[in-house]
């Protein structure tokens, strides 16, 4: 290592270095937010916190945890993105194993009708004018249902079964075994890494995802808006006070330091799960390019 | 009769369909799901495209309302007429041109650097930092900004004010957005879209690297003649992808970073589709606005993957 040292040029310490001021540029907001969400409204209003909290409390995070409807905003949203993600992989397993089989008949055809719809598009009007004749508005299932497969992910998925040798699956076809539990026991089995980065996809598109709910859930609904739609109706009311105190968090003083607890609160879950499964969705996105 | 003596004479090639039913109807069973999930909500809507020719009629079936004026074209002409969708289709492409001119390029730079990197660990912390933004909301990022970019006390203004300069409205000034906008689309995709880079250089043979090496090319020569031309025709690609969607906006992050002050370029086409139409019940015109939105965009990818393949490049299919 030491030898190694020596050899590196100046170019090596220019392209750390802006690594360095790159990473800051990611992590500056995070921390910020952090600390405000710790600080006193006084040291926020003397204009005094930057990157470390002043005037420590932790009152906004006592009020974020205490409001029932934040609460239970948090918990619909975590049961909805559970749910969404398993029918989410089940749709996708589903769709990419049968599309292996090349002499499948129809296969061709439904290839093209699967990715004719990754570039066309009906639009907005004529998708909720469909989910409004399906009886779908203001329904809670509009937030798993329509949303329940994405041709891209499917895509990745059978690259990824593409990869598995065709000898295993013989081989247990002539043992007997029926394409369900070939599927089962052999190619999900095998498939942990895809699995873990389409299941970080579409968990991290339900919980980030508010389009949905804007468009199809009426405001007579809003106990069933996720997480986002929540946090986006305290974050843009003009008035942020007048709505704290509506949505319960009743002390108006704490405004500040309690939308910053809010935003912060609502991230972590996603922040805690992602660098670990690092590895496996950089191998995700790449299969996605790869060709048939 | 005569088909089961054909069988017998000819080697058995294709199977009878009672035999390929048996080896494969379960996977008909698993498909039928998706395909009706496709069915339903992806080419059923296409027949309400017929809307944007027809004039809506609540109480009655799509197939029964009446053709719309001018041929049907009443609502195209509509939208081309109408001052507000006009500044919404300059904003969307003025938006999506800035995005593509100032942002297309920053993943590529960032992963020859990272590339470039000799200490191993390190690299991967850049990375995982790197790609956390891509896993917030827009409603977060929004979030952040307001309180990064705060006039009264926010972190840059603070720091602004430090270095003695006056105090910068970047949420509410309509120039200003533009820039706050284009940055904040950056900030939390160059990571995410550098991923794709990072594995086209892996795959470059190392021996084009040694050759180069042995010819006596230094490090800026060997990223100019060996890792640029390995990850090109990844670039070409994604910027046909690019080029493709220079209509469409996603809807999440400009809806969730306008406000009033800056609508006069914060409208896009689909946050106006959204006000106009599910807000404003105008379907027909958002329906027309739509369609031609898809239009668009189709001819635009298809357009681009012809000339990258003209140009001796592989499209995108």
């Amino acid at each position: 290592m030491k030898s190694g040292l020596k050899k590196l040029k100046v170019a090596d310490w220019v392209f750390v270095f802006v690594c360095i001021i790159i990473s800051a540029i990611c992590l500056l907001p995070m921390l910020n937010l952090l600390a405000r969400s710790l600080s006193s409204t006084e040291a926020l209003i003397k204009r005094e916190v930057t990157l470390w909290p002043k005037g420590w409390n932790l009152d906004s995070y006592k009020m974020v945890l205490t409001d029932m409807k934040y609460i239970w905003s948090f918990i619909w949203t975590t049961i909805l993105t559970v749910i969404c993600t398993f029918v989410s992989l089940a749709m996708t397993t589903l769709c990419a194993y049968p599309m292996i089989f090349e002499n499948l008949k129809g296969r061709k055809v439904m290839n093209v009708l699967i990715t004719i719809t990754m570039f066309f598009n009906a639009g907005a009007i004529p998708n909720y004018l469909l989910l409004q004749k399906l009886h779908l508005l203001d329904n809670p299932l509009v937030l798993i249902i329509p949303s329940c497969l994405s041709v891209y992910n499917m895509i990745i998925m059978r690259s990824f079964f593409y990869g598995i040798p065709d000898s295993i699956r013989e081989a247990a076809q002539i043992d007997g075994a029926s394409h369900f539990s070939i599927l089962w026991r052999i190619y999900i089995p095998l498939s942990k890494p895809v699995f873990a980065t389409l299941a970080l996809f579409y968990a991290v598109g339900r919980w980030n995802g508010y389009s949905d709910a804007l468009m199809y859930l009426s405001v007579k609904k809003d106990e069933f808006y996720p997480l986002q739609l929540f946090l986006y109706n305290i974050l843009n009311s003009v008035n942020s006070v007048d709505v704290a105190a509506q949505e319960g968090f009743s002390s108006p003083g704490l405004s500040e330091s309690l939308k910053a607890a809010i935003v912060m609160f609502s991230t972590i879950p996603i922040l805690c799960i992602y660098p670990w499964l690092q590895k496996y969705f950089i191998h995700g996105v790449t299969l996605g390019g790869v060709k048939e | 009769m005569k088909k089961q003596k054909s069988t017998a004479v000819v080697p058995k090639r294709k199977m009878s369909f009672k035999v390929y039913m048996k080896k494969y109807w379960q996977l008909y069973v698993m498909l039928f799901f998706p395909l009706l999930y496709l069915a339903i909500f992806k080419y059923a809507p296409m027949s309400y495209i017929q809307i944007a020719f027809k004039k809506f009629k609540i109480n009655r079936s799509i197939w029964e309302m009446p053709w719309a004026d001018n041929h049907g074209f009443k609502y195209f002409i509509d939208a081309f007429s109408n001052p507000d969708f006009l500044e919404a289709l300059r904003n969307t492409i003025l938006l999506n041109l800035l995005d593509l001119v100032i942002g297309f390029s920053i993943p590529i730079i960032f992963a020859l650097i990272l590339n470039e990197l000799v200490f191993k660990r390190f690299k991967r912390v850049v990375q995982t930092v790197a790609y956390m933004p891509h896993f917030l909301s827009w409603v977060i990022i929004y979030g952040l900004a307001l309180q990064m970019f705060a006039p009264s006390n926010g972190l840059v203004n603070l720091f602004l004010n430090k270095i003695g300069m006056e105090t910068v409205h970047f949420l509410d000034d309509p120039i200003l957005w533009i820039f706050t906008y284009i940055f904040l689309g950056i900030w939390q995709s160059f990571g995410w879209n550098s991923i794709v880079y990072l594995a086209a250089i892996a795959g470059i043979n190392p021996e084009l690297y040694e050759a180069a090496e042995v010819d006596g090319a230094g490090r800026w020569r060997k990223i100019w003649h060996v890792t640029l031309p390995g990850i090109k025709s990844t670039i070409i690609i994604l910027l046909i992808m690019n080029l493709g969607n220079i209509l469409g906006s996603g809807f999440d992050r400009p809806f969730a970073l306008q406000n009033n002050l800056v609508m006069d370029v914060a409208e896009v086409l689909s946050t106006f589709v959204y006000k106009n139409g599910i807000l404003g019940l105008k379907f027909s015109l958002t329906t027309a606005i739509g369609f031609f939105q898809s239009i668009v965009c189709v001819f635009f990818l298809l357009s681009a993957n012809w000339i990258s393949r003209k140009m001796g490049e592989r499209g995108i299919w």
